[in-house]
């Protein structure tokens, strides 16, 4: 009997030790279905590379995963204001005399009373962004590589495109670097190069980033598209030229030295490729822009769609936050206003009071133009630029109105006439005024606005015509830094500094400060002087 | 059985004939029920020292007995049972419970149970007298209170809401800090499914016939992996064998709202806009004088009712049971509808050394979640305007009569009355357990237990065709419909050798096996958007994740006095790496029964005397991240494709991962004291406690131009918890007709943050903890070194020489010359200093009557409420509508709600309290002596009375919807409830 209990024992001992052998494998697990695909299989279809190098792009467009909030891409902040158009939007506008906001998000207000801290969660979200955008760049470039495309079995053609493609996401790291250099100053240099395991990148100074995106613009150049040649949305030679130009716009600015003279001939090559300035000025910031004209004078936009590619942030974010008092809704093709951006009577005053310039647009039924108080949407004139309906009036395809369809000029052709023409104000060598004066006039005739003569161009004027061609793009904050006008008392417009005339800031405020948070995770990082 | 009590009157009858003489006496205990042996019971010659315990089978050998002896039979939990030896060879004693003694007779310890006498951890135990009375909906509310150091925090008045349960206060940031539920030796899933409710409501309160709440990690450990917070083990009643017993417990409720939000009365309402209002505001004033929240609250009545059968014979009892719950919140349609299935089987099998267990708990609960929006939305909507309008259609704010004012809030009414929000739940929690004791070495037992848990849930929902007038944009006629499912197995296989070796007087218990748990969890929801005529489907991964252990655990008692316990249990899981993915858990305690050494034996006021001390340390790793350390690639879903030429992409977008990522740790080192006076009538324990987490899993940021996004999961930071938990009852009165206790408990507990960061150690913390409402994406607390988790930053509001405060002014306390950002600071926690309870209950004749109060103190609520409400151009935002405000509005007279007022820290109050929780009186029907039948009615009340200076609707806030706590935006009030109960057995 005892025996038989002592078999029984025996095979009940050996079936766990069989048990532990086999279970302890389920301790390995991945995702086998949905929507997630373990990162050693992802690369495994043609499909694949495309997919990826349009999250590159999309980088732009969405907050997440999930159109329009869900699986954020940027953790610690409301979703919508993580997006990049969006945040970038608020560095570059927000802190200028061409918009005001009226909400009660966090630190927001400081924004304009130009009063930020490191410890700004726009800011510091923003600067996430950047970094979010930079290492998704650098890993494409990773798991391109020919060693790995070779591995996988790629084949040739595939292979011919995905080079393409490796060129973009170049390019889109080096836009990014530039918005870094040009709201942050330094940073950290990552590359495809760098370490894949937990190390704290290095720091890198503001000429550390020039050096960088310039060399890496002149060598990617090449190996993009000639101008017109690519897919709507994806990049080409132009827009690398238009991104070079700006570097050295800026470089007195980002390096102390002036480059003026070598962004001419950059310039030169935009203006004399294929893209064409667009007849009407307003259609190009409405639903249709993607096909109305507007898109031939577009370099680069970033795509938006009402069903397809829905945000908070974006033109979603510039049209309904446009919206407010006894403006109608539904004329700017939504379901109604976030009553939050305005414009200070400072901008205002760059048109005529009776100018017939469209670009001026305005909505002044119930607003006043000087602002009183900064909360109140109808304080401030109301500016009527993104509409989410197309030419004839017709609503975009978000019948329910939320999510606009417009897309987001980057780059347009406007703005290298406009760069031209500085460029020959400043006497940089191979622009002449004579051009510029036609440049200047083409896209004032467009807005049907009075033409200038050569008399006319100064640099105040540059930078006034940039404000009324270019304003609520992204530009402002950049623009004038370059004309020393941004902080100090050079020009004072409604609540700069807080007060509500505006009151002189310091210097050091040209550069946003490197994030708190980002400080306390890589003491690496240098903060600007002043913060 | 009663062959036994024949045999007993007849060893009795025979004493008088038997003459002395020293002789050995063997026998058996059994239980006088269940005619089970019951291991351990003393057997004492009457004054003398002469005594053994009986093994495990209930068999003891007394030696030195003399005719005429007298032998005690004593054991916790059953009445002392005297013979008088009469030269008997053999004997068997059947001890009959004793229903006035505490019931704590057994602690499940996992994986085993211990004896609560030669228990070495922070444990408490509750059985049935100890429970709560009154409407409960799940097993939390039955030991709110109750216990020293367990806080429980309902998330609300609704029925079946979640309750936030912390032991000990959490020992984690961004993993769970929730404590380990055990039904019936099967760990359950903590969270539930789409359309289900609290948890714990799975398990029929009828049923539950007690809980332990381990506290420390000594007795945690051994469910190391998933114990770091406390385990609570929920025992379901068992059949006994006899005849078949019927019970049925019901019970009717009624519930009322005791207290509104201060919102503005329609007159103070009125009189406000003409005073501050503009003409435009004031030209859209209405003429009605509607109180939105006594139209959107009612009188609320549910009705509970639970049957159960048990019974059995002689090696097989059963028990099974039916409940049905049907219980109205007291929110306009808020109704939940739970019906429960208990049933198990235990069988006792070749000559009962095998022993067969079935359990099983299977509830359906229909839910009709209301719209919870609109207890804010009733708080802020305009008393001036009516219900409807004169046409019958609801008011709603327009902007032009056919459009929506998209900004402006929804009538309250309608968003109850014109959106469906339902859910239908199933849950099952059963397993077997094999238990079988060998034939040829009966001291080794093998176990095998298998488990399972699974829940299926929908939320399902949709808005009118004419919700909000059916404007574009207004999300009328959309639908949503989310599905989960749950699948959770579970199966431990130990074996169990308990001995006790004589020559040395020394028991061994000792334990070894392995445990497998699998969790699979899947998800699909949608929700169609009529007016786009899409559906957008939400992104989700079918995930799967498997936890494996080894353990082992030793219990020694010397001499019964001197007791030790040593653990090691050994987790694997599947959210780490290779590297990573095993980690051991020791612990060790030791006990001394000091009422067992002589110098203290014979002091009869010393019952009970015990010194405990324990250390061990315990495992975290349930973070929300089901891979949180493989690389994968996330799709977009059809709302986030981009488009690249003519064509809609998905896009694909690497995820975050950590492959360092390791188990966190806490390291608890806890001394006790357990002691009972005069017979047991004054009882109670001391333990304090520290607790240290290193390691903490942290969703924190990554180095800039590092890794995938600006946050991910790691292993930094340290907590550090300390304790002070006091617990007694006494029993002042104690006689046949009539009982008195006192109870009562009382814990102090600290927290701090020792370490944030791998860099540096004092900036700036993480500042995004405790959204609140105002703005978007604002957050009121913070995690930083030296300070409570989740502690307030805020700014500090200047005050004038009136002692109100100054609006819009904020103190420069870094003194730089402007009020910023780095002027915030760290301003109390919604964490108590001290949580206490005291209850007290009365039995006189067939009349039982009870009495809970509870309370803590140094909690601190940030009273987002006001804060939201309390400002005038939140009453006046805008031309086109108006908001009600709250009366704080009129005390602060703040005019501009920004940043600074939102972060101000006139909003953190005071939040400390004593709350009546639960009175009842309950009469018992002319109960025979020792009849099992039964027929009593009790009726109660829960909620009764708050007494607190803090000003808000409760003083009691955390929600775990939105994982925060002290945060009180959107409360659900907690009604009195009145209920009436009867309980008839038979």
């Amino acid at each position: 009997m005892k025996n038989i209990y002592k078999q029984l024992l025996g095979i009940y001992l050996l079936l766990l030790v069989l048990t532990f052998a086999s279970c302890t494998n389920d301790l390995i697990q991945s995702p086998d279905n949905g929507d997630s695909v373990p990162g050693n299989e992802f690369f495994s279809t043609p499909e694949s590379y495309k997919q990826n190098l349009a999250k590159l792009y999309a980088g732009f467009a969405t907050s997440g995963q999930q159109g329009p909030a869900g699986k954020p891409d940027i953790s610690g902040i409301d979703e919508g204001t993580s997006q990049y158009i969006r945040g970038f939007w608020m560095m570059q506008e927000l802190t200028t005399d061409e918009a005001v906001i009226g909400w009660n998000d966090g630190t927001i207000k400081d924004f304009h009373s130009q009063s930020w801290t490191s410890s700004d969660s726009f800011i510091g979200a923003t600067f996430a962004r950047f970094s979010f955008q930079i290492v998704n760049c650098n890993e494409f470039l990773r798991q391109t590589t020919d060693e790995k495309l070779a591995a996988r079995g790629v084949d040739a053609t595939l292979k011919t495109e995905i080079a393409t493609y490796r060129a973009e996401a170049r390019f889109l790291r080096a836009i990014t670097y530039w918005h870094l250099i040009d709201t942050f100053g330094s940073g950290s240099l990552v590359t495809e190069d760098s370490p894949t395991n937990f190390y704290y990148p290095d720091y890198a100074s503001r000429a550390d980033l020039y050096k960088f995106i310039d060399e890496e613009l002149t060598a990617v150049t090449p190996l993009l598209k000639a101008p017109k040649t690519n897919e709507k949305y994806r990049v080409d030679q132009a827009a690398a030229w238009m991104l070079q130009a700006k570097l050295y716009m800026n470089a007195k600015v980002y390096i102390g030295v002036d480059h003026y003279a070598e962004a001419v001939p950059l310039v030169n090559k935009i203006i004399a490729s294929p893209y064409t300035i667009h007849t009407n000025y307003n259609q190009l910031f409405l639903a249709d822009n993607d096909k109305n004209g507007a898109q031939n004078e577009f370099i680069f936009a970033i795509a938006f769609d009402g069903l397809h590619t829905q945000t908070y942030g974006g033109t979603t974010f510039l049209t309904h936050a446009a919206v407010g008092g006894s403006m109608n809704a539904a004329q700017f093709g939504i379901n109604g206003g976030w009553a939050g951006i305005r414009t200070t009577a400072a901008f205002v005053d760059k048109f005529d009071a009776n100018t017939t310039d469209t670009r001026g647009q305005f909505y002044k039924d119930g607003q006043t133009k000087e602002i009183k108080d900064l909360g109140t949407f109808t304080d401030g004139y109301a500016i009527q630029k993104f509409r989410n309906v197309d030419v004839n009036g017709v609503q975009g395809s978000d019948k329910s109105g939320d999510f606009s369809d417009s897309d987001f000029p980057i780059f347009r052709l406007a703005d290298a006439y406009l760069m031209y023409t500085e460029c020959a104000i400043r006497g940089a060598a191979g622009a002449n005024m004579a051009s510029a004066v036609t440049y200047v006039n083409t896209l004032r005739t467009r807005a049907k606005g009075a033409t200038i003569s050569q008399g006319d161009l100064t640099l105040n004027f540059i930078l006034d015509e940039r404000g009324r061609e270019l304003h609520w793009e992204g530009h402002r904050r950049t623009d004038l830094i370059r004309f020393g006008k941004f902080t100090g008392g050079a020009y004072l417009w409604p609540f700069k500094g807080g007060a509500v005339g505006g009151s002189p800031t310091q210097s050091y405020r040209n550069l946003f400060p490197i994030p708190a948070t980002a400080l306390a995770s890589n003491q690496k990082l240098q903060q600007n002087p002043g913060y | 059985m009663k062959t036994i009590y024949k045999k007993l009157l007849f060893l009795v009858l025979l004493l008088p004939f038997s003459v002395l003489a020293q002789n050995a006496l063997n026998g058996t205990v059994l239980d006088k029920i269940s005619g089970q042996p019951i291991p351990g019971v003393n057997v004492n010659v009457q004054g003398t020292t002469n005594g053994v315990s009986a093994d495990f089978d209930g068999k003891f050998q007394l030696t030195n007995v003399k005719k005429g002896d007298k032998i005690v039979f004593s054991f916790i939990g059953y009445k002392n049972t005297v013979v008088s030896y009469a030269a008997q060879k053999a004997l068997t004693v059947s001890l009959e419970e004793d229903q006035n003694q505490l019931k704590e007779v057994v602690i499940q310890v996992g994986y085993g149970t211990v004896k609560k006498k030669d228990a070495t951890g922070a444990v408490t135990v509750l059985s049935a007298k100890d429970f709560n009375k009154g409407p409960v909906t799940s097993a939390d509310q039955m030991i709110q209170g109750k216990v020293a150091g367990l806080q429980i925090i309902n998330g609300g008045g609704s029925p079946g809401v979640d309750p936030v349960i912390r032991i000990r206060s959490g020992s984690s940031l961004s993993a769970s800090n929730d404590p380990l539920y055990v039904i019936d030796g099967v760990p359950v899933a903590n969270g539930g499914v789409e359309g289900g409710r609290n948890p714990l409501a799975t398990i029929n309160q009828n049923n539950i016939e007690s809980i332990s709440v381990l506290k420390d990690a000594s007795a945690t450990a051994i469910y190391g992996s998933r114990a770091s917070n406390g385990v609570i083990i929920i025992t379901t009643k068992k059949g006994k064998a006899g005849e078949l017993q019927v019970s049925y417990n019901g019970n009717l409720q009624v519930s009322q709202i005791t207290k509104k939000v201060d919102a503005l009365s329609s007159t103070q309402f009125k009189e406000f806009v003409a005073a501050n209002g503009n003409a435009a505001q004031q030209a859209i004033v209405g003429t009605a004088n509607t109180d939105w929240q006594d139209e959107i609250y009612r009188t609320a009545i549910g009705t509970d009712h639970n049957v159960a059968l048990s019974g059995g014979v002689d090696n097989v009892v059963y028990r099974a049971s039916v409940g049905y719950a049907n219980l109205n919140g007291i929110l306009k349609r808020d109704n939940l509808q739970r019906t429960s299935l208990g049933a198990n089987v235990t069988g006792n099998f070749f000559d009962k050394h095998l022993k067969v267990e079935i359990n099983s708990n299977t509830s359906v609960i229909k839910s009709n979640y209301s719209t919870g929006g609109a207890i804010g939305g009733a708080v802020s909507y305009d008393p001036s305007q009516p219900v409807r309008k004169a046409d019958g259609t609801y008011f709603q704010w327009q902007t032009s009569p056919t459009e929506i004012n998209q900004l402006a809030g929804v009538n309250p009414v309608s968003q109850i009355e014109q959106q469906n929000n339902y859910g239908s739940f199933y849950r099952s929690i059963g397993n077997i357990q094999l238990d079988y004791k060998m034939h040829f070495l009966p001291e080794l037992k093998a176990v095998a237990n298998f488990g399972y848990d699974q829940m299926t849930g929908t939320g399902y929902g949709n808005t009118a065709t004419d919700y909000r007038n059916g404007f574009s944009g207004s999300g009328y006629n959309n639908t949503y419909k989310n599905l989960e499912s749950r699948d959770n197995k579970l199966m431990d296989l130990y074996l169990n050798y308990n001995k006790k070796v004589e020559s040395i007087d020394t028991q061994f218990d000792v334990t070894g096996g392995y445990t497998y748990q699998d969790f699979k969890e899947s998800k699909n929801k949608s929700s169609y958007n009529f007016e786009r005529n899409v559906t957008n489907k939400e992104l989700f991964t079918p995930t799967r994740i498997n936890l494996q252990s080894f353990f082992a655990r030793t219990n020694i008692t010397v001499a019964d006095k001197y007791l030790l316990t040593m653990s090691l249990r050994r987790d694997g899981t599947s959210r780490f790496t290779d590297n990573y993915r095993w980690s051991n858990f020791p612990a060790v305690a030791v006990g001394w029964k000091l009422n067992e050494e002589n110098f203290l034996k014979d002091v009869e006021t010393i019952s009970n005397l015990k010194l405990r001390g324990g250390w061990g340390i315990t495992g975290q790793q349930n973070i929300g991240k089901s891979y949180p350390s493989i690389p994968l690639y996330l799709a977009s879903n059809s709302a986030a494709q981009y488009q690249l030429g003519d064509t809609f992409y998905t896009t694909y977008r690497p995820e975050p991962y950590n492959s360092n990522l390791k188990w966190e740790q806490t390291t608890t080192v806890n001394v006790g004291l357990d002691f009972g006076l005069f017979n047991n009538r004054f009882t109670g324990s001391v333990d304090a406690y520290q607790r240290v987490t290193k390691d903490l899993l942290l969703f924190t940021y990554n180095p800039s131009f590092f890794g995938f996004s600006n946050q991910d999961n790691y292993n930094i930071g340290t907590i550090d918890n300390k304790g002070l938990e006091l617990a007694a009852e006494v029993i002042p009165v104690r006689n046949d007709n009539f009982q008195w206790t006192i109870g009562g408990n009382v814990t102090f507990q600290d927290s701090k943050i020792t370490k944030l960061t791998t860099t540096q150690d004092n900036t700036p913390g993480l500042t995004d903890v405790g959204s609140i409402d105002g703005g978007t994406g604002n957050y009121i607390q913070s995690h930083q070194v030296g300070y409570a988790p989740n502690s307030f930053y805020v700014y500090e509001q200047a005050y004038g020489t009136d002692g109100k405060p100054l609006d819009g002014v904020f103190i420069d306390r870094n003194k730089d010359g402007i009020v910023n950002e780095s002027d915030k600071y760290r301003f109390h926690k919604p964490a108590a200093d001290v949580f206490y309870a005291f209850n007290t209950s009365v039995t006189y004749k067939n009349w039982d009557m009870g009495m809970n109060w509870r309370g803590s103190w140094g909690n601190y609520n940030y009273n987002n409420v006001d804060s939201n409400k309390g400002v005038y151009n939140n009453v006046l935002t805008r031309n086109t509508d108006l908001n009600n405000g709250v009366a704080n509005l009129l005390e602060t007279g703040f005019a501009k709600s920004n940043d600074f007022q939102l972060h101000s820290d006139y909003y953190i109050q005071n939040a400390s309290f004593i709350r009546l929780d639960n009175v009842s009186v309950g009469y018992t029907f002319n109960q025979k002596e020792n009849a099992t039948s039964l027929v009593k009615l009790t009726l109660s009340a829960q909620n009764i009375l708050t007494i607190t200076k803090y000003d808000g609707l409760d003083p009691e806030i955390a929600s775990k919807s939105d994982n925060t706590s002290g945060i009180d935006k959107n409360l659900y009030p907690r009604p009195i409830t009145f209920t009436l109960g009867l309980n008839v057995n038979f």
